[in-house]
């Protein structure tokens, strides 16, 4: 099969891009919010939403989506030493966009071994922390098919979107001091190919395509894996917020902090709300105040001035005809 | 020589007819002046990042890389020029008995009646509270801006400390902000102020009004400054 190139985005990532040539999208027309650009005119079209899902109990932590994400993106994740771990590099970096995270647990109920592996990277969540909290105009955008993506030309490095972020994602460079992850391949997926890490995987962990579809697929795979005995089996797609465009199907979603500290309820930061939200706006409206009330009442009201007969008081005192020490009157 | 209560050292009457008194040493003013050119550079580039209505300023600084670049190393200027202000002010901006009532009778001041308040040393109650007002709104800046110092200090706390520290940065901002308006316009509003941290010197005039007891200790030590 071949991707159909009248689609808006692609519905798989396994089979071949298009032939034909086609239009790429995921054009300022696509923008549904841009970072500190709060009167953005809306998208001209709506594209259909996208997701990857990532099922973690078809996860083999071959690596290949890492070295696939590695490539596509023309990153070289520096080369580190073995300490005894399976992770490499040791964590997201600005030139690695996505992690293979090892867990080890022994299950309390069946007493089994388990290896969990989660793929780490964005999130793509439906509201973005990042972008609220970027000072950067159209440093982060969201497109409306759900793709999260940093315009780096617009990036000032200051790292408020690793502020943001409730999972810990974007890492700003020390080289070019711009902050990077994980695009969900938004370049490959506007001219019709899925993301480099699904086309690579060899167990179809994961895979790509429209939300809808992948929420189907996803929920299939919950059913199998209960009936094999993983009656938590569940999707992850966080509610907090507004559900991701990168979810897993987990065989223990009751407690995703199992896989390497997968965030229980994972939301917007209250403080990041109240940062961005009333101290943003009522801040900058009582400085506003205070500047028009002052110079107001600096062209209205009247000015203290000293009087000539100040100076004459001033003068009797340093020439000693007032007494230098203080009256007791004044004293209170 | 009689201990100085209410007079920083160099302070001294300068000439007699007519009175002009030295307020502030020529290597004080400098020292204010680079803490306020500091400010005011902290000022523009963190209001450039704190609202996208001000993203524009950046320009100013050449760009958001740079402004974002700048502004913590302004920060430590800031805090160090402030600091050598802070050693030569802070004990006469140590509060006294007369502070209360000048802070009861504000009425009075805002109407520039002073004659119905107390006599005061070198500074009173409002200048006091912007010294310390700066003085703490200082340290927390340094403090919560050190901990969102992304290019040197990237790991130095945790995420959710970051996120309370980059909100009390923003609210201490907005406080000396609030606080530099006051003092700006105080100074302005109480004429002949401004000349004390340009010239270095007030009228006797200026301070037998707002300052006597400053004055009278200056007076009373019966120095004429330096060599007519």
């Amino acid at each position: 099969m071949t991707t159909d190139a009248n689609l808006d985005s692609p519905r798989t990532a396994v089979s071949n891009p298009p032939v034909q040539p086609m239009q790429a999208n995921l054009g300022p027309g696509d923008v549904v919010r841009a970072s500190a650009m709060p009167d953005l005119p809306p998208p001209t079209r709506e594209l259909t939403p996208v997701a990857k899902l990532i099922d973690v109990s078809k996860c083999i932590g071959c690596k290949a989506c890492q070295s696939a994400c590695a490539e596509w993106n023309d990153t070289s994740p520096e080369i580190e030493h073995n300490v005894g771990l399976y992770e490499n590099p040791h964590d997201l970096t600005p030139d690695m966009f996505t992690l293979m995270r090892f867990s080890e647990y022994e299950n309390p109920q069946t007493g089994d071994f388990e290896w969990l592996i989660r793929k780490d990277g964005c999130m793509h969540c439906a509201d973005p922390g990042c972008l609220k909290a970027c000072p950067a105009p159209g440093a982060i955008v969201q497109y409306s098919n759900g793709i999260v993506d940093f315009i780096h030309e617009n990036c000032i490095g200051c790292g408020y979107c690793v502020t943001g972020c409730p999972f810990n994602i974007p890492r700003v460079s020390k080289t070019d001091h711009k902050s990077y992850k994980c695009t969900l391949c938004s370049d490959r997926v506007a001219v019709g190919q899925g993301p480099a890490c699904a086309k690579a995987c060899p167990t179809q962990a994961i895979v790509f395509g429209t939300k809808e579809d992948m929420l189907a697929h996803a929920e299939a795979r919950v059913e199998d894996l209960k009936s094999r005995g993983y009656d938590n089996a569940g999707i992850y797609d966080p509610e907090g917020v507004g559900g991701t465009h990168v979810f897993y199907v987990l065989h223990h979603a009751d407690q995703p902090s199992l896989y390497s500290n997968l965030p229980e309820e994972p939301r917007i930061s209250p403080v990041v709300q109240g940062w961005k939200g009333v101290t943003k706006t009522l801040g900058l409206a009582a400085i506003g105040a205070a500047a028009v009330g002052s110079v107001l009442h600096g062209l209205l009201a009247r000015a203290n001035k000293v009087s000539a007969e100040d100076e004459v008081h001033a003068e009797k005192l340093v020439e000693g005809s007032e007494s230098p020490t203080t009256p007791e009157k004044g004293v209170v | 020589m009689s201990r100085r209560v209410f007079s920083a050292r160099g302070d001294h009457i300068e000439s007699r007819r007519p009175v002009t008194v030295s307020r502030y040493r020529g290597i004080t003013r400098l020292n204010h002046w680079v803490t306020a050119a500091s400010l005011i550079v902290l000022l523009v580039s963190g209001l450039a990042l704190f609202h996208p209505s001000l993203y524009f300023l950046t320009g100013l600084f050449g760009g958001g890389q740079v402004t974002r670049w700048l502004h913590p190393f302004v920060g430590v200027l800031l805090f160090f020029s402030f600091l050598l202000l802070f050693l030569q002010m802070w004990r006469l901006n140590l509060p006294r008995p007369e502070d209360r009532t000048w802070v009861s009778q504000i009425g009075d001041v805002v109407r520039g009646e002073e004659e119905k308040l107390p006599e005061l040393g070198k500074y009173n109650a409002g200048q006091k509270f912007v010294f310390w007002a700066m003085s703490v709104l200082i340290v927390v800046l340094i403090v919560s801006g050190v901990m969102i110092w992304q290019e040197y200090f990237p790991d130095l706390v945790t995420i959710p400390v970051r996120r309370w520290a980059v909100l009390v940065h923003a609210l201490a901002a907005i406080a000396i902000i609030l606080t530099f308006i006051l003092h700006v316009y105080a100074a302005i509003w109480t004429r002949g102020t401004l000349r004390a941290m340009t010239r270095g010197t007030v009228t006797g005039g200026w301070a037998w009004r707002h300052h006597r007891k400053w004055l009278r200790e200056l007076a009373g030590r019966g120095e004429s400054g330096p060599a007519k």
